[in-house]
């Protein structure tokens, strides 16, 4: 427990090798994100490398409440990136999961304990990276007509990481780019995991609730800092015969820097 | 009061069909939040924060000192007149207040709000035997009136929409027809004022114990506490254990973030420090006042890794704030305490297999925590619990292999890999709905399609691009 939502400061990354997570969601079923991230990070010059025997953070177990498998997991994870300098990863809620949920995971464990924590510390979240690591926000980067963009702030990375204000910087400063916020972006979409499996008629009416606000704003796109949501959303929007207008920060950068061009 | 957290989800169900009892509990939860938020935050955000932090550590050191404060307040409170008793449980804390109901030859109750006497259900063990009870928080009246069951910690019938109140106050308690809320509470107030007048004595809970002082702290708003407390003759508040607090300044924190998270004002428009009965010099008040301090299964989370849940002070903001029971409303939780808290404690007060659903009854979205007043980690203790369901095998056996099998695959980069594969060719032959328990996701959600190529495939590819560049 004892999950902490004001993480101490760290050392920068900048100049330093970053090693990719590029989740296991984006991995399998939306690799075209992954490549946004490969494209934005390259843009700004950052050295990539991607350890080929990642998986996943292990957070749908833990949330289910099977730390034992979590913890298998979590053990994939901590011996994969045992040799980061930085970790990068496109998902505030895989970023907390690394960054807080591994420190109860591993609380009793005096071996991996220490790398947890050393990994912990070294973990950003795409824009935050971006943002806070490495000090940009101007990616100059333009697109070829005026486009509004609203924002849909996942539960993760907003409370555990105190995310949101990053990526909006970055869009802000898109060329061509406007921020209209919609209502209750604040909202949980419903999705939480297995939640949205075991609970599926609350969490469809919590995902229908938000899906009347994204109707309900004059945005073109809705951006997200996490593709669960967008799946969960999307998914949503798909069965109601509208169209997926939530997309992932990481691909509506890497489109003004193609505009650009 | 009885169990039935376990029939949590088809509750839920029959709640999402409720279009009224809906649009009632999200308007009024809504409205709860928003007030809390301008209320907590009106001096900024850091004097708002720093007022939970406040609170926060004050709960904690009392926790910490729990066993030590009650004798302390014990002694005090016997000091100032009160008469103090102990109960384990819900049936010795009835049968103390039948034993108090017998010595004072008591044949009428009022009542003010109190969430533990709905815990330990006291007016059905009064009326058993054949006391009188009456309710005279507007909304408990409005509960007790209907046979209907309170659905939040602070506003028991945030579930009903004005129609439905109206047509209980004509048919049970013979309202002349009115459209009018003025003219509605008018009718209850005019009821309510004989039943004070008349009882032979009050029953209320208690915000909170100042153990320095032995003082007996309640807020409300309608004044009904206050008739309660000094019309009759015998005052009983039965007092949860974990309510006590160190100080007279402990409470002056805590006194200032309860109505700024429960309702959203800066302060209640009664606040009641009693001191033990009436004195004799004073015109009025009760010639007895007893507190009966209710444990009911308190010291076993007190005895937990969930102790630091006992610091709820019972504001309900957790409530507004959840998405979930702004969804399915208080009953579906199938006991006293719905909502986040309640989803942590239903389980911990009556054992864990009386509520299996609870734990997972969140998206752990986490806001419950961002406005609980005491900073309990609600979603932590969630996570926990859920931990605890599959360690003492309380989760459904399909779910366990599901996990394992899942895992197994999962935390192996080979296996990972193939399975990627898999799914891109088998995901194809899957029907646009599901059946089993990818059903529920189906029925609203498509579901998402297995890329053709991995991002570790086109990462390559890309390596390989790169190096032909070079």
């Amino acid at each position: 427990m004892n999950m902490s939502t004001s993480l101490p400061p760290r050392q920068l990354p900048k100049g330093k090798p970053v090693s990719l997570f590029v989740t296991c969601l984006v991995d399998l079923l939306f690799p075209e994100t992954g490549m946004s991230v490969v494209q934005v990070l390259e843009h700004l010059g950052v050295e990539i490398e991607f350890p080929e025997d990642q998986t996943c953070c292990g957070q749908p177990a833990y949330n289910g409440g099977y730390h034992k498998q979590a913890k298998e997991l979590a053990l994939q994870f901590l011996q994969t990136f045992e040799n980061a300098q930085v970790i990068v990863t496109p998902s505030g809620s895989c970023a907390s999961m690394v960054r807080v949920e591994y420190m109860n995971l591993f609380a009793d464990d005096p071996e991996w304990l220490p790398v947890a924590q050393r990994i912990s510390q070294i973990t950003w979240e795409f824009t935050e990276f971006i943002v806070e690591g490495l000090g940009i926000t101007d990616l100059d980067a333009r697109l070829p007509e005026a486009h509004t963009f609203a924002f849909h702030d996942s539960c993760h990375g907003l409370r555990h990481l105190g995310l949101g204000a990053p990526a909006r910087r970055l869009v802000a400063k898109i060329e061509n780019a406007q921020i209209e916020e919609m209502e209750n972006h604040e909202t949980c979409c419903g999705f939480g995991g297995l939640f949205s499996v075991k609970m599926a008629d609350i969490s469809g009416a919590m995902l229908e609730n938000k899906i009347k606000h994204i109707e309900a704003s004059p945005a073109q796109t809705v951006i997200s800092g996490d593709v669960s949501c967008s799946m969960h959303i999307n998914g949503g929007l798909a069965r109601q015969g509208a169209e997926g207008k939530v997309r992932h920060i990481a691909d509506v950068l890497a489109d003004g820097l193609r505009g650009g061009q | 009061m009885k169990v039935r957290a376990n029939d949590f989800l088809q509750a839920a169900r029959s709640a999402l069909d409720d279009a009224d009892l809906r649009s009632a509990v999200t308007f009024g939860a809504e409205l709860g939040y928003s007030k809390r938020q301008a209320a907590m935050y009106a001096e900024g955000k850091a004097y708002g924060e720093a007022l939970r932090a406040q609170a926060a550590v004050i709960k904690r050191k009392a926790l910490n000192r729990l066993p030590e404060l009650l004798f302390q307040a014990e002694e005090n409170l016997q000091r100032n007149g009160f008469e103090v008793l102990w109960a384990c449980d819900a049936d010795e804390a009835n049968r103390q207040v039948l034993e108090i109901v017998h010595t004072h030859g008591v044949r009428s109750v009022v009542k003010s709000k109190s969430m533990v006497t709905e815990e330990v259900a006291l007016n059905q063990a009064l009326e058993l035997d054949g006391v009188e009870v009456v309710e005279t928080d507007l909304g408990e009246y409005i509960v007790q009136i209907s046979d209907d069951a309170p659905s939040h910690i602070v506003v028991p019938v945030v579930h009903r929409t004005k129609a439905s109140i109206r047509k209980s106050f004509e048919e049970e308690a013979g309202m002349p027809p009115t459209e009018d809320v003025g003219e509605m509470t008018a009718f209850a107030r005019s009821h309510l004022r004989e039943k004070f007048l008349s009882a032979d004595m009050g029953v209320s809970g208690g915000n909170f114990i100042i153990a320095e002082t032995g003082s007996l702290c309640l807020v409300a708003n309608e004044g009904n506490a206050r008739m309660v407390t000094s019309l009759p003759r015998v005052h009983v508040a039965l007092v949860g254990i974990e309510k006590v607090v160190s100080t007279l300044e402990d409470y002056a924190t805590l006194t200032q973030v309860l109505p700024r998270s429960a309702t959203g004002q800066t302060i209640t428009v009664y606040t009641h420090l009693i001191n033990g009965p009436r004195r004799t010099d004073e015109g009025d008040g009760p010639e007895h006042v007893y507190v009966i301090f209710v444990d009911n299964g308190r010291s076993q989370i007190y005895n937990s890794k969930y102790v630091e849940a006992l610091a709820c002070i019972r504001c309900g903001a957790c409530l507004n704030a959840c998405p979930v029971y702004k969804i399915t409303g208080g009953h579906a939780y199938g006991w006293v305490y719905p909502g986040p808290i309640g989803a942590v404690i239903t389980p911990l007060l009556n054992g864990l297999d009386q509520a299996k659903p609870l734990p997972n009854a969140s998206s752990l979205c986490g806001l419950c925590k961002d406005v609980c007043p005491v900073e309990i980690d609600l979603p932590g203790m969630l996570l926990e619990l859920r931990s605890d369901l599959v360690e003492e095998k309380h989760s459904p056996r399909a779910w366990d292999l599901a996990l394992k099998l899942w895992s197994w695959l999962w935390r192996d980069p080979t296996k990972y890999a193939l399975m990627g594969v898999l799914g891109a060719w088998g995901g194809k032959l899957l029907p646009d709905k599901l059946p089993g328990i990818l059903g529920g996701w189906t029925k609203s959600r498509m579901l998402p399609e297995f890329s053709k190529k991995s991002f570790r495939q086109q990462w390559q590819q890309h390596q390989l691009e790169r190096g032909e560049n070079e």
